[in-house]
């Protein structure tokens, strides 16, 4: 019974996904139909005319809402499975990948590209994603190394509230960087609130060798994230190593929030309900939680990119403004039940 | 199996453990006890591999700790934490399976056939295999710590070390527990070490214990040696007192306590006496120390209610304890706290009298008749029929006894009994030989255990002498009583 739910929880998974690909593809200012979609798949995968398509349709499909609907889909499956990796591994299913200061620290790196103009030669536009993934890095090994400081056991609790206090001491750096920009505000505010928009394939290019080599990480991690929920101790008396473990699942969770963020601004939400989300329908088990959360993460990302760009079309929302509208009150839910049944 | 060296620990300048130095057997069962801040949680996690010594060194079998890998080391050690809490929701199977982390090998993340096997057995073993399916979050406290035994069990360890495994639990699964923990150590020499906080639990089921002192080790023995009046009373500044345990050889520590002085210093007396037809009764408001043969709460124990209840000659009933016990309800005794003892005198014959004897003054009360006298000596040629006792001797002491004292005192009157008879020249029928009591007479020693301390009660002793005397001197009223008044009776007759 309990495996038949496993099955299910993923063909819905994968269903879900699908559909928000349709969906994402199909509807814009000029809408695509599923069938033609379809044939320009086919039409493009084939390298030949198959069928005959309207030119206009396969250009907005192949360069415009293609390149905007998968890097919403890998930042949104970013996002989620380093969220749910950080809960699993801070025991904390109220964690998400910001708590470690993570995205933070990414956000310090790309408005300071930005605010600085910072081009690094060789790198060229490259310079903001790679700069932001840096930063992320850096915050988490300050965070660490702090709270090794605070306390060379590296509790939870104390990794937590170290990424807190960093996490609000960059907020105000980024906040006194914005106040000094001046014309530039719009722009970085902008990307600050996230955004998938005009980011075409490069960023995708770009995005894919970190999210490949992050998910597989985590991915591997299952077992060890199942154990770690008992709390380091119990995990270290039945064989996990735990420091080596623990490092790993924060730079990998790290790298691919860094990333996410550097291509995406900072959109909030994505981690924190989606694992939570998978979790009631699949159960607690990591093995089937992390590559879940990758499913519907990115499938919830392209749908709210979707109304982003739909709600107050020819204009656009920024994408951090939908997950949070939609995801604070499901969170605010989760919350309450959470505390009812007393855990 | 496990060999500790020297072992030291200290936070900070704080020292914890201070040469600490002790092997465990393959098989054994060792208790490590010792009161809070004794060091006994450090030394638990220096021995699990979570804190590493400042100085000393563990070994395991044989290699030291610090050079397995953290998987070996789960293979061959499994440790049960007083209690686990959980982030997620898993199900019990869930659980189980993870204790196969440390055997499972390489990337693929999936279970053997021989994972599930160990799976499947350990939650049979521990009784938890219809809750396989189960969320831990729906179990109760004893229930998720069968869960996790059952996780230590899948990880195939050889030695097994558990942090007060049953404070958490109830009586039951306290002992359930325990006695799978004893089997396994006894039937597939496992090792078993655990941190015990009921020096009681531990002396029942340990092989050895390992007593902790301001972070040394302060005993290492067998329970017994280890659990001494005066070893407890260093090691934990309070006073106990060693009792035995009723079933097997195990000590049994008890608290000591000050006597509070509102307790009523009761003086046992007439005054506590209610004669009737159908019983006597000796009744006190504080519960008496008392040793006696009889229907109802015989042997040692304290009671409150002291009852020598009138039956027929013929009285003859199967369950005559619960006939009793009915009999005790009816007339409004607790039988948990009475001794109860039948006669088949008529209680117009008892006789009773206070002495004193220094600073403790005794009562007795007789029963008595000579009806089927017998020679205890010549017993083997005496039918067992048992009929309702005929002389029975209570003595109430208002002072402390020592247990010894009560049996010298026991032995006493019942060779001042013997003595009466034969001054009486009464004869064993069946031999012609002096009789020394009848087949089914009675016997109570009760003390109020306070006022002057006698350690002995031997007849050359002044307590001795005067259960001596009262038991002469009240035994012989209560026959001369009886005799006199039969003496009447006939006499009225003719």
């Amino acid at each position: 019974m309990y495996l038949n739910k496993t099955k299910a929880a993923y063909f819905l998974a994968a269903f879900f996904l699908i559909i928000a690909l349709f969906l994402g593809i199909s509807i814009g200012t000029v809408s695509v139909s599923f069938l033609t979609i379809i044939k320009i798949f086919i039409n493009s995968v084939s390298h030949t005319e198959v069928f005959t398509v309207d030119t206009m349709q396969a250009n907005i499909v192949s360069n415009i809402r293609l390149p905007r609907v998968i890097l919403a889909g890998l930042v949104g499956a970013s996002l989620a499975i380093a969220g749910c990796a950080f809960q699993g591994l801070l025991r904390n299913p109220l964690a998400d990948p910001y708590t470690l200061g993570v995205s933070s620290g990414a956000s310090v790196g790309a408005v300071a590209t930005l605010f600085f103009h910072i081009t690094i030669p060789f790198l060229g536009s490259y310079t903001l994603p790679v700069l932001s993934i840096v930063t992320a890095f850096l915050t988490v090994f300050l965070v660490l190394l702090f709270a090794k400081k605070l306390d060379p056991a590296m509790k939870v609790e104390t990794i937590i509230l170290t990424g807190i206090i960093f996490s609000s001491f960059l907020g105000a750096f980024i906040s006194l960087l914005i106040a000094l920009t001046g014309d530039e505000l719009r722009q970085i505010i902008g990307w600050l609130l996230g955004s998938v928009s005009m980011r075409g394939w490069t960023y995708i290019q770009m995005f894919l060798p970190f999210f490949i080599i992050g998910c597989l990480i985590l991915l591997l991690q299952g077992r060890e994230l199942n154990i770690l929920a008992f709390g380091e101790e119990r995990a270290q008396h039945l064989g996990v190593q735990v420091r080596f473990r623990k490092m790993t699942i924060i730079l990998a969770g790290s790298m691919l929030t860094g990333a996410a963020v550097a291509v995406s601004g900072t959109i909030g939400f994505v981690g924190l309900v989606i694992p939570h989300l998978v979790r009631i329908v699949a159960g607690s088990n990591h093995r089937h939680v992390l590559p879940l959360s990758i499913f519907v993460g990115s499938g919830f990302l392209i749908l709210a990119d979707l109304l982003a760009r739909s709600i107050i079309s020819p204009a656009e929302l920024p994408i951090g403004v939908i997950t949070a509208l939609s995801g604070a009150p499901v969170f605010a839910i989760l919350l309450l039940n959470y505390r009812k049944k007393g855990r | 199996m496990l060999e500790a060296k020297k072992l030291s620990f200290q936070y900070g300048e704080k020292k914890v453990l201070t040469d600490i130095t002790f092997s465990v057997q393959k098989g054994e069962m060792l208790g490590i006890l010792g009161p809070n801040g004794s060091g006994k949680t450090t030394l638990f996690k220096l021995i699990s591999g979570i804190v590493i010594p400042n100085a000393g060194e563990l070994f395991i079998k044989g290699r030291k700790v610090s050079e397995y890998k953290q998987k070996e080391f789960a293979q061959i050690v499994s440790t049960l934490s007083q209690q686990t809490a959980e982030a997620f929701s898993y199900t019990v199977e869930e659980i189980v399976s993870m204790g196969r982390y440390a055997h499972q090998k390489g990337w693929m993340q999936g279970l053997s056939r021989e994972d599930k096997a160990v799976i499947h057995s350990a939650m049979e073993q521990t009784g938890i295999s219809h809750y396989s399916n189960t969320l831990i979050g729906e179990l109760s406290g004893g229930e998720k710590q069968r869960v996790y035994l059952a996780q230590c069990l899948a990880q195939e360890p050889e030695i097994l070390l558990l942090d007060e495994p049953t404070n958490h639990l109830d009586l039951s699964f306290q002992k359930e527990l325990l006695e799978l923990l004893k089997e396994w150590s006894k039937k597939r020499g496992l090792t078993v070490v655990c941190i015990f906080h009921d020096l009681n639990l531990a002396s029942l089921y340990c092989d050895r214990l390992l007593l902790l002192h301001n972070s040394e080790i302060e005993a290492d023995s067998h329970p017994r040696n280890v659990l001494q009046e005066d070893k407890i009373k260093k090691v934990y500044g309070t006073d106990v007192i060693r009792a035995q345990h009723p079933q097997v050889p195990a000590a049994n520590l008890v608290l000591s306590l000050r006597e509070s002085s509102a307790d009523l210093q009761e003086e046992v007396g007439e005054a506590n006496l209610t004669l009737s037809k159908e019983y006597i009764a000796i009744t006190t408001d504080i519960p008496l120390k008392s040793l006696s043969s009889g229907v109802t709460g015989a042997g040692i124990g304290w009671h409150k209610y002291f009852i020598n209840r009138h039956v027929n000659k013929d009285y003859n009933c199967d369950d005559y304890k619960m006939e009793m016990n009915d009999y005790l309800v009816k007339n409004g005794f607790l039988p948990s706290e009475t001794v109860a003892m039948m006669t088949a005198v008529e209680l117009e014959d008892t006789a009773y009298r206070k002495y004193q004897a220094g600073a403790t003054s005794l009562f007795f009360v007789v029963t008595a008749s000579v009806g089927n006298p017998a020679d205890a000596a010549l017993s083997e040629q005496h039918s067992s029929l048992i009929v309702p006792g005929t002389i029975n001797i209570w003595i109430f002491i208002n002072g402390e006894l020592s247990e010894q004292a009560f049996l010298q005192c026991a032995m006493t009157a019942t060779e001042t009994k013997a003595s009466v008879l034969r001054n009486r020249q009464v004869t064993d029928p069946a031999t012609g030989t002096p009789a020394t009591g009848t087949p089914t007479d009675s016997l109570l020693v009760a003390a109020t255990q306070k006022g002057k301390f006698h350690e002995f009660g031997g007849n050359i002793t002044d307590l001795g002498k005067a259960v001596a005397k009262g038991v002469y001197e009240v035994m012989t009223m209560a026959l001369d009583k009886r005799q006199n008044r039969k003496t009447a009776l006939e006499r009225g007759m003719k």
